[in-house]
């Protein structure tokens, strides 16, 4: 576990650099995320995503998989390979401040 | 009379029948169950078809005969469960059941038609599956003929049913070809949306350098889009693309379909139920267990059993009134067929991964963990007598129910 500064704010993250609060993010935070990640831009669409993931994940306890995205918030798999490239479901689940999707058992 | 419905006489449901037909006061409680089938699978044998390690005969048996006396057993599909109402209505003349406790372990099947090109021209020719006994046999049948290529083993998404069968199958195909004298015109092939071999980051890395010893390709972070059936290849979602001569398949894995015409299962049709206890948020006279609940543990016969085991205890607390007790670890013990006649063991639950080590077990033991040895191999054939004979029917194994961490290396 170790605390990083991003977007002027100190914030805690693990070693594979989800977050691990999410009452620490914010949209500031995200958009350093995404930039971080190769994502220049935060388009609206990517923050349909982002919103959705955020709602979702505070209310649930866990970030939504990739499914799970698809079909809550009316967006398509191929969509979220070109919004969050390699791996959209980890990608979207660090911008959004959230832990690693569980999709795995 | 107070009333147990339980849906599905799979593993799970089979289970919970016999050990609460033991437990409950059958002056008090009637028990009812109800599945479309009337065949029983011992669905970790299906992997073992296709090479010739056991036909057909050795994996099915009627579900009757593990329903206990007392029990009454339907044959029917399920149309609606209605929870508001305390009832389920039967696609058998309409016919509805009313309950006071429902146990919902109507299980996961695949669902090979949601990915494009898979279940089309090419299905049993050069595309096949092995978690349905028609896929086992077909392929079977091909690899007893097949003279070599490239093999590519695709799992579709995760969560699937038996996380493990997916290596154990590319491992044993691996064996099968060296027997058959064409490993050398083989190519082995395993392309999986995991990042790794195996989920949980210790057990990806001992089994990922097991099967790099023996050539067998992994492809991580695989998430196929559709199948080129004609041009014989298999493209992701990114865009990358893998041929094939044969492509074996573990399709979309989905809950069944009553669930989510009931509107009471996740975007996979599996019913949320509490992980410690198996009660439904919505609805406490409500139980889901084994692979129609959406827990963060495997899906497998030996987390059925475990999660059985605890509920079964549970619920006749619960039904006397008092509350359930979180007894449920998410513990599962896998053996994990290697070929070569040795086999790996995994034992882990919720909170700890599968750590290498040694696991007791009274008389037999002890298997080693997350290592190769011939001991699992006969503990893996071993199970299977244990199923029919003792585990379906409920009776008590020397497997203790929560996870133990006797025998396991920490570092």
């Amino acid at each position: 576990m170790a605390s990083r500064t991003i977007a002027g704010k100190q914030v805690q993250m693990n070693d594979e650099g989800f977050m691990t609060d999410p009452n620490e993010w914010n949209k500031e935070i995200a958009v350093e995320i995404a930039r971080e990640e190769g994502i220049a831009d935060l388009t609206l669409t990517h923050w349909k995503v982002i919103d959705f993931c955020r709602q979702d994940g505070l209310s649930s306890g866990k970030a939504p998989t990739l499914r799970r995205i698809t079909t809550q918030a009316g967006i398509s798999t191929k969509e979220m390979f070109t919004l969050f490239p390699k791996g959209p479901a980890k990608k979207v689940a660090k911008i959004s401040g959230l832990g690693k999707p569980e999709g795995c058992v | 009379m107070k009333k147990l419905l339980i849906l599905g006489a799979g593993t799970a449901g089979t289970m919970v029948a016999n050990r609460l037909a033991h437990l409950l006061d059958a002056d008090e409680w009637q028990i009812t169950i109800v599945d479309q089938d009337e065949t029983h699978y011992y669905q970790p044998g299906l992997l073992f078809i296709p090479f010739g390690m056991y036909s057909k005969r050795d994996v099915i048996k009627p579900k009757r005969d593990f329903i206990p006396l007392g029990v009454e057993f339907i044959t029917s599909a399920i149309e609606l469960i209605e929870p508001e109402h305390n009832r389920v209505k039967l696609a058998q003349e309409g016919r509805y059941l009313n309950y006071d406790f429902l146990v919902i372990a109507t299980g996961t099947h695949t669902h090979p038609k949601q990915t494009a090109g898979l279940q089309e021209h090419e299905w049993y020719k050069s595309i096949f599956d092995f978690y349905t006994i028609e896929g086992a046999v077909a392929l079977a049948k091909e690899l007893r003929t097949w003279r070599g290529g490239r093999l590519a083993l695709n799992v579709v998404e995760n969560p699937i049913k038996c996380p493990v069968a997916p290596l154990e199958f590319i491992m044993l195909a691996d064996w099968f070809f060296s027997e058959q004298g064409i490993r050398d015109r083989v190519e082995l092939i395993y392309a999986t949306p995991l990042p790794g071999a195996f989920t949980k980051p210790i057990a990806s890395k001992h089994l990922g350098d097991i099967l790099d010893k023996k050539g067998i390709k992994v492809i991580p972070e695989f998430l196929i889009e559709h199948v080129d059936p004609d041009a014989k290849k298999i493209v992701a979602y990114d865009e990358s693309e893998i041929e094939y001569d044969l492509l074996v398949t573990v399709p979309l894995n989905m809950g069944a379909d009553v669930i989510a015409r009931s509107g009471m299962g996740d975007e996979l049709n599996y019913v949320a139920v509490d992980k410690h206890t198996f009660v439904s948020p919505t609805y406490p006279n409500v139980f889901a267990l084994g692979d129609a609940a959406s827990l963060p543990t495997s899906k497998a016969g030996s987390v059925a059993h475990f999660a059985v085991e605890c509920f079964a205890e549970n619920f006749v607390r619960y039904a006397d009134g008092l509350e359930m007790l979180p007894t449920f670890d998410g513990h599962a013990n896998c053996f994990i067929e290697s070929g070569f006649g040795k086999g790996l063991l995994i034992d882990f639950n919720y909170d700890t991964e599968p750590l290498p080590g040694m696991y007791p077990l009274p008389g037999i033991g002890p298997f080693s963990l997350l290592q190769e040895s011939e001991a699992n191999h006969w503990g893996k054939l071993m199970f299977r007598w244990m199923y029919w004979n003792l585990l379906l029917k409920g009776q008590e194994l020397p497997l203790p129910a929560r996870m133990s961490m006797a025998g396991k290396w920490k570092n």
